[in-house]
């Protein structure tokens, strides 16, 4: 462990959180891997890049909060400062929020890497939530980043998205992109009616960091502004393991086919009746 | 039981469905562009010998790619050819 914590990279690191498709768990993912590393004890800043749609904040339980956004910043309304929200649960945690009555023209790619510059000087990890969509909120979410997490969910309109945004990735010089596979649900890929997460990788051919099951305690998690890494739901511990990865620790992936054997095994019953 | 039954999986509709979309995708190749490449390739074919191009098929595919960028995206094309022999002996 204490060999793995030293090969950890000194600078900061600029994630973008990205998918193409919309709906599929960007922010979720954005909130609970940013929660799960300022547990783990980093300074971590998240970002909501989703100019005029923004959603990170409600998502992490801060929507009161907001007085200045991300468009203050980079007009000179305010200081970098003034516009980030502490979270008071997480030490070590802060998120930029987003302008909710602007749009994407508000922000340039180059006004985004002397914000993220700035930043990079206090924090171990800037987390960006990217909007939906390959237009200029994209290109503003991924000017700053020097890494990706790309989201996916086991669906064929996803992929055909998330392919397309690793090749702008690539296109954009990015070198680091890793694959989380969103949603995954084992009955089904059992039955052959969902694609499993080996036949995804082997798709879009980038490293994969993580599977998070299909889980209700995500909406619950989400219903309470609260995000749900490191409880012992699901989709909670697989969050865990994903903030783990992102440190560079090499994590066992779950069997998720344990948990659920029995009810394959009831369902199955049925099924063959 | 039901699997017996059912022709094909929907996972595997899925991944042959993407399979064929993500290279056309990468390619960045509109199907009026594969629609423009078979009639040219339809008329060079069709001065040397008669073929029937209502029935020729063009696609492109990847042989067993892995990683991206590995191995390059290659282009078929299944020309039926209704005789070879006359039109080949008139423009001799």
């Amino acid at each position: 462990m204490d060999k793995q914590f030293s090969q950890e990279p000194k600078g900061s690191q600029v994630i973008v959180v990205t998918s193409g498709k919309g709906g599929v768990g960007k922010t979720t993912t954005s909130a609970n891997v940013g929660t799960g590393l300022a547990k783990l004890g980093k300074k971590v800043c998240l970002i909501d890049t989703d100019i005029g749609l923004r959603n990170l904040d409600v998502v992490m339980g801060l929507e009161n909060r907001i007085v200045y956004n991300l468009v203050d910043v980079i007009e000179g309304s305010c200081r970098i400062k003034q516009a980030l929200i502490r979270d008071k649960r997480h030490p070590g945690l802060y998120l930029m929020p987003s302008a909710q009555t602007r749009d994407k023209s508000a922000v340039t790619p180059g006004q985004m890497v002397k914000v993220i510059e700035h930043l990079k000087e206090q924090f171990d990890y800037i987390i960006l939530d990217c909007p939906a969509g390959i237009e200029q909120g994209f290109q503003n979410a991924i000017a700053g980043a020097n890494r990706a997490l790309v989201v996916t969910t086991p669906e064929v309109s996803a992929i055909r998205d998330a392919d397309r945004i690793i090749g702008l990735l690539e296109a954009n010089g990015f070198k680091q992109m890793d694959l989380v596979i969103n949603r995954l649900r084992m009955d089904m890929v059992r039955r052959g009616d969902m694609m499993s997460a080996q036949d995804v990788v082997d798709i879009l051919a980038i490293p994969l960091i993580g599977i998070i099951p299909d889980d209700e305690n995500v909406v619950i998690a989400t219903n309470q502004g609260e995000p749900l890494v490191g409880s012992d739901s699901p989709a909670g511990k697989a969050y865990s393991n994903v903030v783990l990865r992102v440190e560079g620790r090499e994590v066992p992936y779950m069997n998720f086919e344990k948990g659920i054997s029995f009810w394959t095994r009831v369902t199955g019953i049925f099924h063959k009746a | 039981m039901r699997h017996f039954f059912r022709r094909k999986s929907s996972c595997q509709v899925a991944k042959d469905r993407l399979k064929i979309l993500l290279i056309s995708d990468r390619v960045n190749c509109s199907p009026e562009v594969m629609e423009m490449i078979k009639s040219d390739i339809a008329k060079v074919i069709s001065k040397y010998m008669k073929i029937d191009a209502d029935n020729m098929e063009i696609q492109i595919n990847t042989k067993g790619s892995k990683g991206r960028g590995g191995s390059k995206p290659s282009l078929y094309a299944n020309i039926p050819i209704v005789d070879v022999s006359t039109d080949l002996a008139a423009n001799r």
